[in-house]
């Protein structure tokens, strides 16, 4: 199955370094970028991403913020939250929230493991 | 505080890595921390822009009118600068508390005060430049933390004095602890000679992440 990869980070080099490990893992996938909250969420609307990766420290409305608006848009879609700050109260936060947690800098294996899960899930909501 | 000169010396790209990279150190510091205060600590997005010496004391004395105390640390390899976490003095026993915690006496909390606050900046200060310094594949010798008492101008005259210009490339970052009311930031200054060899260690590390197999 191909699925379409939402990447939100205000970092351009954070976002290179998902599309690094993700033509690793699933170079067939298709992706979305988005460099903040409100452009992600443009980009739910239009182009109705499978899966999202969120960054948490953003401008204006962080990650977890932005999860709770796309799980009010999307109650199914696959989340994770990537961070180099790894306090257990924003670990807990995201796993409130249904989604995943993947530590920065982004290893391959994290990210193949977290999309690994997150295909499933979505196999299964489908049969 | 001088954007268009940071547009003149770092492109777009390698101003972002930079930014993401400060990001990186201080959140994996941010998350040490959390650790030894035993609660959650809430960080801004990094500031990095390049100003005068000048523009980066009054930035300093702008965010923060109150006396200050600081740990400061120098860091020289490829890159050379400074790196000091910064919090109202007024704050700084209730740090101390926090650490140790509360079941000591105000007199062995002074007694402490130095010694915690040394720690604690060695702690997020390494976490935050070790960061760094992996994630540009460097190196730095990273000095023994001091700790100082004053505003922004005593913080950023320290010696050594700068190799050349007046320019420095300054970070911040501000920290909050929201249940104990405690707060402060973290500052790095560059000096400019160190400007080119970063940009140099930008460009390959953007060379790396950038290279799709």
């Amino acid at each position: 199955m191909i699925y379409k990869l939402l990447i939100v980070d205000d970092s351009k080099l954070a976002r290179m370094a998902v599309i690094k490990a993700l033509s690793s893992c699933y170079p067939e996938w298709e992706r979305i970028e988005a460099g903040s909250a409100a452009d992600a969420l443009k980009a739910v609307q239009q182009e109705k991403p499978h899966i999202a990766i969120v960054d948490f420290n953003m401008p204006n409305k962080d990650g977890l913020e932005l999860a709770v608006d796309l799980r009010a848009l999307t109650p199914d879609m696959p989340i994770g939250i990537i961070s180099a700050n790894h306090q257990q109260a924003v670990v807990d936060r995201a796993r409130a929230l249904g989604a995943s947690f993947l530590p920065k800098p982004l290893t391959e294996q994290s990210l193949r493991e977290f999309l690994a899960g997150a295909s499933r899930l979505l196999q299964e909501s489908r049969s | 505080m001088s954007e268009s000169a940071t547009d003149l010396v770092l492109s777009e790209l390698e101003l972002d890595a930079l930014t993401e990279l400060v990001n990186l150190g201080v959140s994996k510091a941010a998350a040490n921390l959390a650790v030894m205060v035993r609660e959650e600590v809430l960080l801004t997005v990094p500031k990095v822009a390049l100003m005068s010496r000048q523009d980066a004391i009054k930035t300093l004395g702008e965010r923060e009118s109150r006396s200050l105390v600081a740990v400061h640390q120098t860091f020289e390899g490829e890159i050379v600068g400074r790196a000091l976490l910064i919090f109202p003095e007024e704050n700084s026993l209730e740090l101390v508390r926090s650490l140790v915690g509360s079941e000591l006496s105000h007199e062995e909390i002074i007694e402490l005060e130095q010694e915690a606050l040394a720690e604690t900046g060695n702690v997020i200060l390494n976490s935050c430049l070790a960061t760094i310094a992996n994630a540009l594949e460097s190196r730095l010798k990273i000095s023994i933390p001091e700790v100082l008492r004053g505003d922004g101008s005593r913080f950023f005259n320290l010696p050594p004095p700068p190799a050349a210009g007046a320019n420095v490339l300054f970070v911040y970052i501000n920290f909050a602890m929201r249940r104990r009311d405690l707060e402060g930031f973290i500052a790095m200054m560059m000096d400019l000679p160190s400007l080119t060899a970063l940009q140099t260690l930008l460009r390959n590390l953007i060379r790396r992440t950038g290279a799709v197999p």
